[in-house]
C-alpha cells in the first residue's frame, strides 16, 4: 500500500519536474494591461529574461560621422552606382560599416573580401557583391517607402544581419520531408518547429503569406449567410502565420488583437497597422529584391528547393517586437538614405 | 502505522470467482475462468473476468484495432517509418483528413481517403460497441441507460466527423486524428467562426461539464462521507433509507437548504452528464451551416458586451486606395 503511494508521488513528482523544467519560465512575470479591463489584452514580459536578452539587441557602437562634402564617391572611384552620390569619406563609412556588420571576422573571405575581388574593388565575379548592391538599394526603399512600417526608426544593414553574412533568421520553402505516398496527408503540418511556436499547424505558411498575397483573413464580416467560405484548413494556415508573428516579435495575441473578435479592426491595437504594412513589406523585400537573385546565389545559399533564403518578421525582430528594441541606428548612418530629397525630415516619428 | 483511507478501497473480499448469472445456452458464453488482482482490486472489483465479448464486442475490436492501425501507420508514414521521430513527434503527428477541393468525393488514399478509411472503422467500432453495451445491459435486466449516454457521446462524435461535415460539403471541415492536431483544429474552429464562447449552445456544453464534476464532487463527497454508516449502499438506501441517507439528506438541507435524494441525485448526474455533448454538438452543428460568426450574431442579440476602446481610431488599412487585404 504505502509502496503504491510512494511510487505514485514519485512519478508524479518527477513527470511535473520535467514538464515544469521544459515548458515554464521562472516567475517573476510584469503584466501591462493594453486594452480595457477584462478583455485580457495584457502584455506580458519576463523583466529577468529581457535583462539577460539585452546583448542580443544591443545596437553597435555607431562609427565616426562622416563629412558629407567634398567630391562624391562616383568621381573616384569605379563602378558605384548605387553609393555613388555619397562623398568619398561617407562612401569609406558606409564599407567599413558594412565589413563590421556583415563580415566582422578575421580570415581570407572576412572583411573586404566577403564581397571584393582581392586588390581589385570594382571587380565585379564576387556573388555577394551583386546581392549587396541589390540589399543597399533594399534598404533604401524600405526607408522611404516602408515608413508606414519602419516609422522613422528605419532599417541598417545590422537589424538583420547582427555580425552574420546569413541572417540568424532566414526560410525557404519547405518540401514534403515524408517520402512515402501514404504520408502525403501530413505535407506542411504535424511538426514541432519554432517557427509555429512548435504547434502542429502548417509550417510553410511564408510561401503563400509572405511570398506570394494569399488572403490572410478567414473570419466572415456578417453573423450568418457569409458569402466567404474559408476552410479550416486555411484557418490554420493564417494560424500558423500568426503563431510566427507571435514568437518572432515575443508578443502575444493580445499585443495587436481583442481575442473576441480577431478580424475586428476597431477592437485591434495600433500595432495592428503597422503589423499589417510589415507582411506588405515582407512581400515586396522578398519578391522584388530576394527572389530574382536566385541565379546569383550559389547552391550552398539556396534552400533544398533550389530558392534563395528570404525573410519574415524574425528576420529583423528576432524575438522583440521593434528590432534592437528600437535603436536609432539608421540616424546615425543618414548614408543609408537614397539619394534626393524623399525622407522629409518633419515626418511623424513613430 | 498510518493508513490511507481516501484514496483506494480498503477492503477486498475474496470468495470463489462469481462466474455471472446463468446465460441461455443459444447464445455465446462467457469466456475465462475469472481471477482476482490485488492492484486492481485497491481501485475496483478484485475479481477479473470472466468476459462475454459476442459478435458485437468482437467486430467492434476489430473495426477499433483496424482504426487504430491506420491512424498509427500514417502517422508513422509521415515520418518516413522513423520509430524514434515516431515517439519523439507523437504528440504532433496527425492522420489529416482531405483537402478542401475533394470536397464531399472520395481522395485517393494517401490524400484522405486513409482518413475516411479510419473514420468508418472507428465509427463502426464505438456504435458496434454501443450495440454491445445495450445488448449487456438488456440481458441483465438493466435498464438503457448506460447506452443512451454513450450514444450522446457518439451524437458528439459523428456531428464533429459526419453530420457537420456533410452539411459543409467538405471532409476537410472534420476534426484530425492526432493529439495537437485535434486540438489546432478545436482553436482554428473556434477563430474561423467568429469565438465559440459566443455560441450558445457552447456556452450551454460548459454548463453541464462544469457542472458535472461539480455534481460528481458533490455526490462522492456525500457517499463517502457517509460510508461508515453503510451509505455505499446506494440502491438499498434509496428503497430502505437507512441513517446514512437521513444523515447525507440533512447534511445537504442543512448546508443549503435543499437536498437531491438518493434516487434523484443520479438523475441530476446522468443529465448534465448527457447533456454536455448533446448541445456541445448542437452547437457545432449550426456552426458554419447557420452561423458564421457567433461574435457578430452575439453582438446583433445584444449580448456580446461593447467595452471602450483605449486605442480608438484603428482602421482596416486594406481600406485605403489601392491596398490589397
Amino acid at each position: 500500500m504505502r509502496f503504491y503511494l510512494i511510487v505514485a508521488a514519485l512519478a508524479i513528482g518527477l513527470g511535473g519536474t520535467v514538464a515544469s523544467l521544459f515548458t515554464l519560465e521562472r516567475p517573476g512575470m510584469l503584466t501591462a494591461q493594453l486594452g480595457f479591463r477584462g478583455v485580457g489584452m495584457e502584455a506580458v514580459v519576463n523583466p529577468r529574461l529581457v535583462a539577460a536578452n539585452a546583448p542580443l539587441h544591443a545596437a553597435p557602437p555607431s562609427l565616426e560621422a562622416a563629412d558629407p562634402s567634398g567630391d562624391r564617391a562616383s568621381t573616384i572611384y569605379e563602378n558605384v552606382p548605387v553609393l555613388g552620390h555619397l562623398s568619398i569619406e561617407q562612401f569609406g563609412r558606409v564599407m567599413q560599416a558594412m565589413t563590421e556588420w556583415i563580415y566582422p571576422g578575421e580570415g581570407e573571405t572576412q572583411g573586404c573580401n566577403g564581397c571584393h575581388v582581392p586588390g581589385n574593388f570594382a571587380a565585379e565575379g564576387v556573388y555577394q557583391k551583386t546581392v549587396s548592391r541589390r540589399m543597399l538599394q533594399m534598404v533604401q526603399m524600405i526607408n522611404t517607402q516602408q515608413t508606414a512600417h519602419v516609422g522613422q526608426t528605419g532599417v541598417t544593414c545590422y537589424t538583420c544581419h547582427r555580425g552574420l553574412a546569413v541572417p540568424a533568421e532566414v526560410w525557404f520553402e519547405t518540401p514534403n520531408t515524408a517520402t512515402t505516398a501514404l504520408a502525403g496527408q501530413a505535407a506542411g503540418q504535424n511538426r514541432p518547429l519554432p517557427r509555429t511556436g512548435q504547434s502542429s499547424l502548417p509550417y510553410d505558411t511564408f510561401t503563400p503569406f509572405l511570398l506570394g498575397d494569399a488572403p490572410i483573413r478567414v473570419q466572415d464580416q456578417v453573423a450568418r449567410s457569409a458569402p466567404t467560405a474559408a476552410s479550416i484548413q486555411q484557418t490554420e494556415w493564417t494560424y500558423g502565420l500568426m503563431m510566427h508573428m507571435s514568437t518572432g516579435l515575443g508578443v502575444n495575441c493580445g499585443f495587436c488583437h481583442n481575442s473576441r473578435a480577431w478580424s475586428d479592426w476597431e477592437q485591434s491595437q495600433p500595432q495592428r497597422v503597422v503589423a499589417w504594412h510589415g507582411i506588405r513589406m515582407t512581400r515586396v523585400i522578398n519578391t522584388e529584391y530576394i527572389n530574382p537573385l536566385q541565379p546569383n546565389f550559389p547552391p550552398h545559399r539556396l534552400g533544398p528547393q533550389g530558392d534563395p533564403l528570404k525573410v519574415n518578421c524574425a528576420t529583423c525582430h528576432q524575438g522583440v517586437n521593434r528590432p534592437l528594441n528600437g535603436a536609432q541606428m539608421l540616424r546615425d548612418y543618414p548614408e543609408l538614405n537614397p539619394p534626393g530629397p524623399e525622407r522629409r525630415a518633419d515626418a511623424t516619428p513613430r | 502505522m498510518a493508513e490511507n483511507q481516501y484514496l483506494f478501497t480498503r477492503l477486498q473480499v475474496r470468495g470463489p470467482v462469481y462466474p455471472g448469472v446463468p446465460i441461455s445456452p443459444d447464445e455465446s458464453q462467457r469466456t475465462g475462468k475469472g481471477g482476482f488482482s490485488y492492484v486492481l482490486g485497491l481501485i475496483g472489483d478484485a475479481q477479473i473476468g470472466p468476459i462475454r465479448l459476442g459478435m458485437t464486442g468482437f467486430l467492434s475490436l476489430v473495426f477499433g484495432t483496424l482504426a487504430f492501425v491506420i491512424i498509427g501507420f500514417s502517422m508513422l508514414a509521415s515520418v518516413n517509418w522513423s520509430i524514434g521521430q515516431f515517439i519523439r513527434q507523437l504528440f504532433w503527428l496527425a492522420l489529416e483528413p482531405p483537402r478542401p477541393e475533394y470536397g464531399l468525393r472520395i481522395p485517393p488514399l494517401h490524400e484522405g481517403g486513409w482518413w475516411l478509411a479510419a473514420g468508418f472503422c472507428l465509427t463502426l467500432s464505438v456504435i458496434l460497441w454501443n450495440i454491445r453495451v445495450y445488448l449487456r445491459g438488456k440481458a441483465l435486466g438493466l435498464g438503457p441507460h448506460t447506452a443512451y449516454a454513450f450514444a450522446a457521446a457518439i451524437w458528439l462524435y459523428l456531428v464533429l466527423g459526419f453530420f457537420r461535415p456533410i452539411l459543409m460539403g467538405s471532409w476537410s471541415e472534420a476534426v484530425p486524428f492526432g493529439i495537437f492536431p485535434h486540438l489546432d483544429w478545436t482553436a482554428a474552429f473556434s477563430i474561423r467562426y467568429g469565438n465559440l464562447f459566443y455560441n450558445p449552445f457552447h456556452a450551454l456544453s460548459i454548463v453541464f461539464l462544469y457542472g458535472s464534476t461539480l455534481l460528481f464532487a458533490m455526490h462522492g463527497a456525500t457517499i463517502l462521507a457517509v460510508g461508515r454508516f453503510g451509505g455505499e449502499r446506494e440502491v438499498e438506501h434509496a428503497i430502505d433509507r437507512g441513517t446514512a441517507a437521513e444523515r447525507a439528506g440533512l447534511f445537504w438541507r442543512w448546508t443549503m437548504g435543499f437536498n437531491a435524494t438518493y434516487e434523484s441525485i443520479h438523475r441530476w448526474a446522468w443529465w448534465f452528464a448527457v447533456l454536455c455533448p448533446i448541445t456541445g454538438g448542437i452547437g457545432i452543428l449550426l456552426t458554419g451551416t447557420v452561423v458564421d460568426n457567433w461574435f457578430l450574431w452575439a453582438q446583433q442579440h445584444g449580448f456580446a458586451p461593447v467595452y471602450p476602446q483605449l486605442n480608438p481610431g484603428v482602421v482596416d488599412p486594406a481600406l485605403s486606395a489601392g491596398a490589397r487585404p
